[in-house]
């Protein structure tokens, strides 16, 4: 029986810093050394002393693959690689390749230069960094050494993207990365063959959700921003320097040509023009339409597409926006969308069609916070730095342009590859259920994953040997007798009944207050609610002040020091 | 050392070989020399290599074939035998051979065989000489007993081979009888069957796809499959080959259409549903397989599973009915609750993913439901291949289905938004074919009508002829699609025509709906006038035949026109008579006489009228001169104003009048009194008989060429014509050439085209009774012996003395036309360009009753130094929107050398013809029966006929400067 052992880094049931670690046939391998984009200390890093307390990691991993140059994918290389420690090889595609050392100096430069931050990789390093790569055609499959080989297939999720298949032996494993079996306007489906992987590591982003046709949306956006321009509005679109932006600008511009539309589109610029270069030669990466017409000419040489000047934002007349960041939480993006919510109110004077002027699409995802989420979850009034409040008065739209495989794609592909094992990852733990019953019914159960769950155990070292068992067993091997920790506490009551009164008195209070626990009136004059005691007794002094004498054992702390609060606040008349 | 020298000789002893081959036996002896040269195998190989390039006369094959079996047995080397084998198989195809002499020697060969590929090759040479003797059942059971004793070969090449004889060769299940005469070939039948599909399990993925290949061949020719392989079909669907696959699909496809109404027992459950909805439900499957071929054909083949229950045909545009459709026949309530209350988020709203409550699982299924939403994966494929098919089998599907048609609706608009041209189009195209089934809802227009932006006309013009066929539910609808349809007239002025035929049909379509609407759109008001709108407004005009189409069959409305609106009308029935159809109008009783009888009635007795006056020309014969020249010129008059009256019966009418044209100019010609006078006085008559002549035969090509639906009667009479006219030119020849030279020659070939006539129209010759080719006939022996003096005698008399022919019509005839309509010919401004370079012309034109127009017609630019160029447009710039119609949307490249003033090319469409490729099929048919070899006789004339009005362009082109 091959044994193949999985072990998140992260990503595991969440979405960022994805990192898996895989050991098939004595090799291991990383796929994808991603950062979180939600944390700023050291939890945006996978924790890599996992692996290998303070020493480099060459010794221990054969090769690390990235399936896609998107941060939460390739964001802690760098770290790895120079920090950490890794000189073996680093397999990517050669788009990634190319597009990956971009985003992280991007990043880099808004983690040091701006916030400041100290103990952070350097440019250098991503340079060194990047001398570690190999690059990976698709479909071709390279000899990482005498017995591990890999294999490409393409993804569809951003340019570049792949998925890899690792096989040592007669043991396969397939890692998908993040993919897209709907073809878009840029990128083709992910294709697989029929490999029949030992396990399938799939994403999960939308376990639960199939998705309507890509025409819908699409006629959607166009028509709103169509709309819009022709009544001499503003758009706003939020979005990601990279993936989605790119398929938005497509889309628009191939329906600017269509229509013979002269409003002008702007692109805010940085780092979009250069990954743009990139897409212009990476054309074999793209879909059928852009592969077989790009002799002609190349999608994404924009005609009606310009960069953006701060200035313009001020212009008269239809315009088009992208702008960055996507959840409009920072940056240009941030900037159009104040000046364009604010200046609402002057423009109302001028003409009064102008309030459904100006729209924001939201073609993406907003992390919770943002000013993008506010706006999603419909916020009117939004509260800016320095105290001052934004009314909203321009109209947001929410599209999900995301290009991540729905429930239906992600069957699709289990059937494509007809693997042995699903594991799921890259997702939230409750969809994932969902999703994983689903796999169940259409193919057959699916082995749980391993979750990390505190239990208790004693550790035995007898005869210079070592063991985990469990506390009684423990105990009855060692011969010693079980010791209680009990906590006894009294609750004084002002109750003027008789005893036995009082303690139904407290018998029926507790009844009503704890549902779901068993509660018991034991003859002896106790109640017993699980293995808590109680007992009434009349104070010597005053014989209305009753006495309620509680007493829990350690494992039961948490009820116990519950009943004991909820008693001293009396009884209900 | 000698065989080099041999090698080194051998071109120089080919040249007399080559010379020699006519004979009989130098072909097989030259090989066999050849062969016995060859010293090495890659010799001999190359040998045959040069053989195999020659034809070989049938009368010699049996030869080349003893020989190349003789040596067979000698060669060692395996390529070599292989490529006798490969030429056995070739030399069998000759015509005139009959193969079923090698058949033993070959059988024989194959015992023998050692090498594999050798094998498969000959089992392709039996296959080959099977094919050629398919009525020999002894042969074929021999050759299936071969092809049974090869299965079991461990190459797969050969197992190939041996199925794919099965497919052509296994014997079909004839009719009962058959069966119980020979038991044999019943069990063989049978057999066959099971023999093949056990080779579905082959490990061999080739084999396995030969195996459903002879299978479907099999079935192609005839043979019933049976049911029993439904599920081993089944099965292979999911095998790991793509070829596999393709082939299965078809093989489930095949089987859904031999038994669409036996039950299928469902797996895992003791439910039983239709086969066809089964196989349906499997094919669906596919159009989301791993391979584009395998989808594509998934996806046209669904198109045509007409059979397939509603329910089932429903899911596969939903894509989240997630209920396993096995179940839902019992469970149906459950599963719509399931549906409605969506398991699953669509992705649409921002945060409603979270997951919902589960429903009953067991219900619940993502993938293995089939049919489900199988469309809307194929819509939203990445390969455009794929879309298409899937288009187009949703257009299928919904003509014979309403319902179904009503459903896929929204999803054809989606695919109006494709990113390639060609599927855009397309789907444009398939709402047309369904759109009687359909009415748009206002949303559903609101996108469509988005579309009449585009940028491309040939979707715009599609999107117009979509329009002129749509129903609409609401009067918005109109208002909607009249406001894009006049910003697309304003944003695409050049789309007028199209845009006014389309608001013509939408009008006509929807009276009721333009009725509450028309005081807006004419703008009037009841108390002020309004300003009278300006007439040349293409916007205006748009307005107007919009409204004027809805008065047609809505009488109240014309109640709401103002004065100046009536006035409009009136201009626009004059100017644009085809957009504008008659109105009865208060006061104007005059205008609407001639059109209240029925348009029916009109028909038939403008009919009879034809009918009447073709008749009464019959009776000329008995008239006198000047009276019958009367009658016939009347008689055309009158066709011609028929014909622009009954636009119906315009071609025919047009045929009779032209016909009846050269019949009169031959009266005019023969019946003149100077004909018999002296040579040298009658110059000026001469001149006027010999352009009448040459009238008559141009006439004569254009009644041939121009007119479609004419039967090989009619063209007799054509033809029988033009003789007439060939005749008088030779009579003028005589009279006004001396010497006998070239008399000779002219009389030589009219008595050829007599000839030819003669076998051409052999079957109408009873109709030509007492006419002039009747009478030439009879005295033809004598005329071939005769002097070329006697024979222009002959011929003037005959011409003189002969009646014509009367015409006998065909149900429709339809004459081509065409006409140019950019450039219109308005334009002051010359075309500019630089002398020496070339300038492009934007052509558009329509064309129609022109057939395959891509050969025929051509486009004509003459300067005004006389110089003419005639281009031939390409194919591609042909298209067809409508039966009948076609347009020609091309360019022209002008050129020429410096001019001092912009001056004036006429541009006009030709009609090219040659006699050789004549369209007249009946009588070539007929020829092709009686003759044989090629007409030496008959020489191809080629012309051309001008087709349309030329058009002015105003160009100017200007010296280059130095």
């Amino acid at each position: 029986m091959p044994e193949i052992k999985v072990t998140p880094l992260g990503a595991g049931q969440d979405v960022g810093r994805s990192c898996i670690l895989v050991s098939i046939g004595g090799k291991n391998i990383m796929l994808d050394c991603g950062m979180h984009m939600g944390y700023n200390d050291d939890r945006r890093f996978p924790d890599f002393s996992y692996i290998t307390q303070n020493g480099r990691l060459t010794e221990f991993l054969d090769c690390v693959i990235i399936s896609h140059f998107h941060l939460d994918h390739c964001g802690a290389l760098p770290y790895m690689s120079e920090m950490v420690g890794y000189d073996g090889p680093i397999y990517m595609t050669h788009p990634t390749k190319a597009i990956c050392p971009i985003l992280l100096e991007d990043f880099r430069k808004i983690t040091v230069d701006k916030k400041g931050e100290t103990n952070f990789f350097t440019s250098q390093m991503i340079k060194d960094c990047m001398k570690k790569v190999v690059p990976l055609n698709l479909h071709q499959t390279v000899q990482v050494d005498d017995e591990l080989e890999i294999k490409a297939y393409y993804a569809g999720h951003v340019l570049g993207a792949a998925m890899v298949q690792i096989k040592v032996g007669s043991e396969s494993v397939v890692y998908t990365g993040d993919y897209n079996m709907t073809p878009d306007r840029h990128l083709g489906a992910a294709w697989i063959d029929k490999c029949r992987p030992d396990i399938l590591i799939s994403e999960s982003t939308y376990a639960t959700t199939i998705r309507d046709s890509k025409r819908c949306r699409e006629r959607d956006f166009l028509k709103k921003v169509h709309e819009t321009v022709e009544r001499g509005g503003k758009v706003l679109i939020p979005v990601f320097a990279l993936g989605r932006a790119q398929e938005l600008c497509i889309l628009l511009e191939t329906f600017w040509e269509r229509m013979n539309l002269k409003a002008p589109i702007y692109f805010s610029t940085g780092l979009t023009e250069k990954a743009n270069h990139y897409y212009k030669l990476f054309i074999t990466w793209t879909n059928q339409k852009i592969r077989k017409t790009f002799v002609q000419r190349n999608m994404f040489e924009f005609k009606h597409i310009k960069a953006f000047d701060r200035s313009y934002a001020d212009n008269p007349g239809p315009m088009v926006v992208f702008a960055t960041p996507g959840m409009l939480h920072a940056g240009q993006s941030l900037q159009i969308f104040k000046k364009w919510a604010g200046n609402e109110k002057n423009m109302i004077k001028e003409d009064i069609a102008a309030i459904t002027m100006y729209i924001v699409i939201m073609p993406g995802y907003c992390v919770q916070g943002t000013v993008g989420h506010k706006l999603l979850s419909g916020q009117k009034k939004l509260e800016m730095e320095g105290r001052t409040t934004l009314e909203v008065k321009l109209q947001v739209e929410y599209m999900s342009f995301s290009a991540h495989a729905d429930a239906k794609g992600i069957m699709q592909l289990i059937r494509m590859a007809e693997p042995r094992n699903v594991m799921l990852v890259h997702g939230e733990a409750k969809k994932m259920e969902f999703l994983k019953d689903k796999i169940e019914q259409e193919f057959r159960p699916l082995p749980d994953p391993k979750k990390p769950r505190t239990m208790h155990g004693t550790l035995i070292m007898k005869d210079s040997s070592l063991r985990l068992v469990s506390p009684e067993q423990a105990l009855k091997e060692l011969d010693l007798n079980e010791h209680q920790l009990r906590f006894t506490c009294r609750v004084q009551l002002q109750d003027p009944y008789s005893d036995t009164d009082t303690l139904s008195r407290v018998y029926n209070h507790l009844k009503s207050v704890l549902k779901g626990y068993t509660v018991q009136h034991l003859p002896d004059g106790t109640v017993m609610v699980e293995s808590i005691v109680l007992k009434v007794s009349s104070s010597a002094e005053d014989p209305n002040t009753k006495v309620v004498l509680l007493s829990w054992s350690y494992q039961d702390e948490d009820l116990g020091s519950f009943l004991s609060s909820l008693l001293r606040k009396g009884l209900p008349p | 050392y000698t065989s080099h020298l041999r090698i080194e000789q051998h071109p120089h002893e080919e040249v007399p070989a080559k010379k020699l081959r006519l004979t009989k036996p130098s072909k097989s002896a030259a090989l066999h020399v050849d062969l016995c040269k060859a010293s090495s195998p890659t010799d001999a190989l190359q040998y045959l290599l040069q053989f195999a390039r020659k034809p070989v006369e049938a009368d010699s094959v049996e030869g080349v074939v003893r020989i190349l079996l003789e040596h067979y047995y000698k060669e060692t080397d395996s390529s070599v035998r292989l490529k006798i084998a490969s030429l056995l198989g070739l030399l069998s195809k000759t015509q005139g051979f009959t193969p079923d002499c090698i058949v033993d020697d070959v059988i024989n060969t194959l015992n023998s065989e050692r090498s594999h590929q050798v094998l498969a090759q000959l089992l392709d040479t039996l296959l080959v000489i099977g094919t050629q003797v398919p009525e020999s059942l002894n042969m074929r059971h021999r050759l299936i007993d071969v092809a049974c004793k090869h299965l079991t070969d461990t190459y797969f090449g050969v197992r190939n081979k041996c199925l794919q004889l099965f497919g052509c060769l296994g014997s079909v299940d004839k009719p009962l009888p058959r069966e119980s005469e020979g038991g044999g070939t019943g069990m063989a039948a049978k057999d066959v069957q099971s023999i093949i599909s056990d080779y579905f399990g082959d490990q061999d993925p080739r084999v396995r796809t030969a195996a459903i290949k002879a299978m479907l061949q099999l079935h192609e020719r005839g043979m019933k499959l049976q049911q029993i392989i439904y599920n081993q079909a089944c099965k292979l669907l999911s095998d790991d080959y793509e070829q596999v696959r393709s082939a299965a699909v078809q093989m489930v496809w095949v089987l859904s259409q031999l038994y669409p109404e036996s039950i299928v027992p469902i797996p895992s459950s003791n439910e039983k549903i239709r086969l066809v909805d089964d196989s349906f439900g499997k094919i669906c499957h596919m159009v989301s397989d791993g391979s584009w071929v395998v989808r594509v054909q998934a996806a046209k083949l669904l198109g045509s599973m007409q059979q397939v229950s509603p329910h089932f045909l429903e899911q596969t545009l939903d894509k989240k009915l997630m209920s396993d459709l096995r179940r839902k026949r019992t469970a149906h309530e459950r599963a719509k609750e399931l549906y409605s209350s969506g398991e699953f988020s669509s992705g649409r709203k921002w945060a409603d993913d979270a997951p919902k409550e589960k429903v009953d699982t067991t219900a619940v299924n993502l993938i293995d439901s089939g049919a489900c939403g199988a469309f809307v994966h194929g819509l939203e494929d990445e390969m455009y291949e794929v879309r298409i098919a899937a288009v187009e089998a949703l257009c299928a599907l919904a003509q014979s289905s309403p319902s179904f048609a009503e459903k896929c609706l929204d999803f054809l608009v989606d695919m109006f938004n494709d990113e390639i041209e060609e599927v855009r189009l397309q789907s444009i195209h398939v709402l047309r074919q369904i759109s009687t089934h359909i009415t748009l809802r206002e949303d559903q227009l609101d996108t469509v009508l988005a579309v009449l932006e585009d940028s491309s006309r040939d979707i715009r013009e599609a999107l117009h002829e979509l329009l002129c066929y749509t129903n609409v539910s609401t009067k918005e609808c109109i208002q909607l699609a009249l406001l894009e349809l006049l910003k697309n007239l304003t944003k695409y002025p050049t789309d007028r025509n199209s845009v006014w035929k389309c608001l013509k049909f939408l009008g006509s379509r929807h009276p009721t709906l333009v009725l509450p609407i028309v005081p807006e759109l004419l703008s009037t008001h009841p108390y002020f006038d309004t300003p009278e709108p300006d007439m040349d407004d293409p916007a205006y005009i748009a307005v107007l035949v919009l409204v004027f189409n809805a008065a047609k069959s809505c009488p109240t409305m014309t109640a709401l026109f103002s004065d100046h609106t009536f006035r409009h009308y009136a201009y626009l029935r004059d100017s644009l008579s085809h957009l504008v159809p008659p109105l009865r109008l208060p006061g104007r009783k005059l205008t609407s006489a001639p059109e209240a009888s029925g348009l029916a009635s009109s028909v038939e007795s403008a009919q009879n009228f034809l009918k009447e006056s073709l008749t009464r020309v019959c009776s000329v014969q008995q008239l006198d001169a000047p009276g019958a020249q009367s009658l016939l010129e009347f008689t055309i008059r009158d066709l011609q104003r028929l014909g622009e009256l009954q636009t119906e019966l315009a071609g025919t009418a047009d045929f009779c009048a032209t016909y009846l044209h050269c019949q009169l100019l031959l009266m005019k010609a023969l019946q003149d009194k100077l004909w018999s006078v002296a040579v040298p006085l009658y110059l000026k008559q001469n001149a006027m008989v010999s352009g009448a002549a040459a009238q008559v035969l141009e006439e004569t090509y254009k009644l041939e060429f121009l007119y479609s639906g004419l039967e090989s009667r009619q063209i007799a009479s054509i033809h029988h014509v033009r003789l007439q006219a060939k005749a008088l030119q030779l009579v003028l020849l005589a009279r006004t050439r001396r010497g006998v030279e070239p008399l000779l020659s002219a009389c030589e070939k009219f008595l050829h085209e007599v000839d030819a006539f003669q076998r051409l129209f052999v079957t109408e010759l009873p109709h030509f009774q007492d006419s002039f080719v009747d009478k030439l006939l009879d005295i033809m022996p004598r005329l071939a012996g005769s002097k070329p003096a006697d024979l222009v005698k002959i011929l003037q008399t005959t011409l003189r003395h002969s009646c014509f022919p009367q015409l006998k019509l065909p149900e429709q005839i339809r004459r081509a036309t065409a006409a140019i309509i950019e450039p219109t010919g308005e334009s002051d401004n010359p075309l500019r360009f630089t002398s020496g370079l070339v300038v492009a012309l934007d052509v558009d034109a329509t064309l129609e009753h022109v057939q395959d127009p891509q050969t025929t017609v051509k486009v004509q630019v003459l300067y005004p130094d006389g110089q003419s160029h005639v281009i031939q447009p390409k194919p591609a710039d042909f298209r067809k929107p409508g039966p009948g119609r076609h347009r020609l949307i091309t360019q022209v490249y002008l050129s020429h050398s410096a001019w001092t003033e912009p001056c004036q090319i006429d541009v006009k469409l030709l009609l090219a013809y040659s006699s050789s490729t004549s369209r007249s099929l009946g009588p070539r048919s007929a020829w092709n029966e009686s003759t044989e070899g090629p007409t030496p006789l008959e020489s191809t004339i080629e012309g051309t006929i001008p087709l349309s009005k030329p058009v002015k362009v105003f160009i100017m082109p200007k010296p280059a400067r130095r």
